[in-house]
């Protein structure tokens, strides 16, 4: 009998151990082994996901995570997919952002000074506190793009926005309400679209397949079979780059 | 437990790697003769492993080998049976039904619109959110012959020897041949691809490619593709129905493809869609980690799309082969299988063994790069092994600072640089440890170079079709895949629906495959689509109840 109490003790000792962190996800507190990622963990405690999982490796902002920890005054953000549990994390995911955007037709739009101030006026409510760059799980210095389009530099709102997943954390922190992620977005189309420089090899290269340049030699090709192939194959002449 | 940096015994290695270097950024492992790769292919490959295919056994692709696990899940019976839904009762009456949010679905919903389909007479019916797919993943680039060195036929003999020639001709045809207009359609849409300054877009090669031809963002690529597709087609205001999986495909009574069942998953309520035409962009197949592969793929990459058209008479092809992508994470334990894009090696990046050996050339195509670092790591026993016995080898990031100069990495991938200095490991100093991770489902539903699935009514475009890349897809492909296919399948679709007649709608079909199931005598203990994985942890599913609240 003190032999099977012994096993049962030890069995729980290495339970505890091996389930050595404590998480609350929504102040419910649940024991996760260590080494997991928030998602593997609350998966790993019983939770199935429809909400809150998408690409799970850091691309979609689907599983955006707010959490404190334990003692801590400060709340913290991460993409739970990315992020490891700790101890004493009091978690919950924000899978959706009610931040609406503005629609509009990019071939009506010019990349002014103004344009991105006028279709988000709210922009003018920001008061530099700098929040919205303290929640990006991407640590994307939101707060100064949000200043460069005051600016109406949308180069630099694109450039520093680049990385965005749009997971919409920074507008749910927010004070003056104002929607970055949708801000950025329109800033990098109008930079992509107007901005940019063209690349004319691309414009000549369509309007020689469209003048129909191509299509004797893929006739061709489209009617070899595999031995014809592989000799043209193998002897294919490799351009010489990094990485060859 | 580490959780965070490299332990002890992985730094020692390092500097075997470190002490190679400079020799290796002179000289690189010459690229295998024809018969090199064909050798590697058979020994080493996943696909050519016995015991781990079968012939289907029912269908209308009956006797073709796929892989155990997609065998299960066709050979499975509907989620639901016909006496449960109402037909008579229609909650999206549409001209095109999409299904599937990601890439393919984006862009067909905006060809539709295109060619003359009213916004609200389209609808795309998505599993997850709008944009939660593979496409919003790919971080490489896309493949497009605009260069003068470079011409759609270069490109297409790279296709075709990649794929060993497997491959449906007219479809690459297709594939070469739009691929410069689908990316002067990005540049149109404001897509901010990396470019020189005079405007001429930075283009760099990827495994098995003869010409630099990868247009690249970043290493957001596909990121930032997804986001400006999603973003024009939320403009142009086209209706979306997100967290409701089809779970069935429509007919008519006169056999053709009539629109879906979708599966509100969070109220579980069903909802009838008639549409004159559909369009199937579910994406592939990489949640059903054949042969226990981890996997690059988002979460609801679990082939639905294969197994409604199945059901409705689709043929497949090329499923005997599946793509491992040579370069997942191999260690730390958390990002496991999670991609390393395919531009570390393009900007120069080494596989490196144990030894600090270089021992492939690093920009082979992918199956035949898969194959021999599997090789290096359980034929040669030269691997590295990690804390939890995990193999893999190094991929000697440094050498792209040393190549181009320090802060590259985290200027031009800076996914990458991200997601491994999250976990301690900074990748511009450190090499970083990979391992083959299952990656893209080569091949699909057979297509026609109009995207047309041969059942009336029913087009397929992106991962979820097969065809284009044969037995073996080339990096860059994928994201042109789904732009040509899925604009080619959007613009058939509208045609088809501006003249199509539905008749009486009907789930008869399902009726009968579920007999043709029982006559084979498959039991009904398997159902499909499988909608999600499981990852719940054993000990929470081992005491789970099915009390309905």
């Amino acid at each position: 009998m003190a032999d099977r109490e012994a096993v049962e003790q030890e069995e729980r000792t290495s339970l505890a151990e091996e389930l050595g962190v404590r998480i609350y996800i929504m102040g419910k507190e649940y024991r996760v082994p260590a080494g997991l990622t928030i998602m593997k963990a609350m998966e790993y405690a019983g939770y199935k996901f429809i909400r809150g999982a998408g690409c799970r490796a850091g691309f979609c902002g689907a599983c955006g995570t707010v959490y404190r920890k334990e003692g801590e005054y400060k709340l913290r953000f991460a993409v739970a997919c990315q992020k490891l549990v700790e101890d004493g994390m009091f978690l919950v995911q924000l899978p959706f952002a009610p931040a609406p955007r503005v629609s509009y037709d990019l071939e009506k739009l010019r990349p002014t000074e103004n344009v991105l101030l006028k279709l988000y006026p709210e922009l003018a409510r920001c008061v530099a506190c700098n929040t919205c760059t303290k929640a990006c799980p991407q640590e994307i210095p939101v707060m100064d793009y949000i200043q460069a389009a005051l600016r109406g530099d949308i180069k630099r709102v694109a450039e520093l926005s680049f990385d965005c997943i749009q997971c919409g954390l920074c507008s749910m922190r927010c004070p003056a309400d104002i929607k970055h992620y949708h801000v950025a977005q329109l800033a990098r189309r109008l930079y992509g679209r107007y901005l940019a420089p063209k690349a004319e090899h691309l414009a000549q290269r369509v309007a020689e397949i469209e003048a129909g340049r191509f299509d004797e030699e893929l006739d061709r090709l489209t009617r070899m079979g595999k031995e014809e192939l592989s000799k043209l194959y193998e002897a294919r002449q490799i351009e010489e780059g990094v990485g060859v | 437990m580490i959780t965070s940096g490299y332990p002890d015994s992985m730094r020692e290695l390092i500097a075997l790697v470190e002490a190679t270097r400079p020799e290796r950024l002179k000289t690189s492992p010459p690229r295998m003769s024809a018969k090199e790769r064909e050798e590697i292919l058979r020994e080493w490959h996943p696909d050519y492993k016995a015991g781990t295919k079968r012939p289907l056994s029912i269908g209308p692709s009956k006797g073709e080998l796929v892989p155990h696990e997609v065998a299960d899940l066709l050979e499975a019976y509907p989620l639901i049976s016909p006496e449960e839904v109402d037909l008579s009762q229609i909650d999206y009456d549409v001209d095109v039904l999409i299904i599937g949010g990601g890439g393919a679905g984006t862009v067909a919903a905006l060809w539709a619109y295109y060619e003359g389909i009213k916004p609200e007479r389209i609808l795309i019916a998505t599993k997850l959110r709008w944009g939660d797919s593979n496409s919003i993943m790919a971080q490489g680039g896309i493949q497009a012959a605009d260069r003068p060195e470079d011409s759609p036929a270069i490109h297409y003999l790279d296709i075709m020897g990649g794929g060993h020639y497997t491959n449906k001709p007219e479809l690459v045809r297709a594939l070469v041949t739009d691929g410069p207009m689908i990316i002067k359609w990005h540049e149109s849409l404001g897509v901010m691809y990396d470019k020189n300054p005079d405007g001429s877009f930075v283009e760099k090669h990827g495994g098995g490619t003869s010409r630099m031809r990868m247009h690249s963002a970043k290493d957001y690529t596909g990121m930032e593709i997804m986001r400006a597709l999603r973003d024009e087609a939320r403009n142009i205001g086209i209706p979306v129905v997100e967290f409701a999986p089809a779970v069935e495909l429509l007919m008519d009574d006169r056999g053709q493809v009539a629109g879906a069942i979708l599966f509100n998953l969070e109220t579980s309520q069903y909802l009838v869609v008639r549409a004159k035409a559909t369009v199937l962009a579910t994406g592939g197949f990489g949640r059903l980690h054949i042969q226990g592969f981890p996997t690059t793929n988002h979460y609801g990459a679990t082939a639905d799309g294969l197994v409604l058209a199945y059901r409705v008479g689709a043929k497949l092809r090329d499923m005997d082969a599946v793509q491992y992508h040579p370069t997942g994470v191999a260690y730390p334990e958390a990002l496991v299988g999670q991609l390393v894009t395919e531009k570390v090696r393009g900007m120069g990046a080494m596989p490196v063994n144990r030894h600090g050996e270089a021992f492939v050339y690093p920009l082979e195509p992918r199956d035949v790069e898969s194959a021999a670092f599997i090789r290096e790591c359980y034929g040669r026993g030269n691997g590295v092994e990690t804390p939890t016995g995990m193999r893999g080898v190094w991929l000697d990031s440094p050498m792209i600072e040393e190549l181009h100069g320090p802060g590259t990495i985290k200027r031009e991938l800076a996914a990458m640089w991200r997601m491994f200095n999250r976990f301690g490991i900074d990748m511009a100093k450190e090499p970083i440890l990979v391992f083959p991770t299952l990656h893209y489902q080569n091949g699909g539903v057979e297509i026609d170079e109009h995207g047309w699935t041969g059942v009336p009514g029913l087009f397929a475009g992106g991962e979820v079709e097969g065809g284009v890349h044969g037995k073996n897809r080339l990096m860059g492909n994928s994201l042109l895949d789904y732009n040509v296919f899925g604009r080619r399948a959007g613009i058939s679709a509208a045609r088809h629906a501006k003249v199509a007649k539905l008749g009486k709608l009907s789930l008869e079909h399902i009726v009968a495959y579920s007999k043709m199931l029982a006559e084979a005598g498959i039991n009904n203990d398997r159902k499909a689509p499988l909608l999600l994985p499981e990852y719940r942890g054993e000990r929470a599913l081992a005491r789970s109840l099915k009390i309905r609240i």
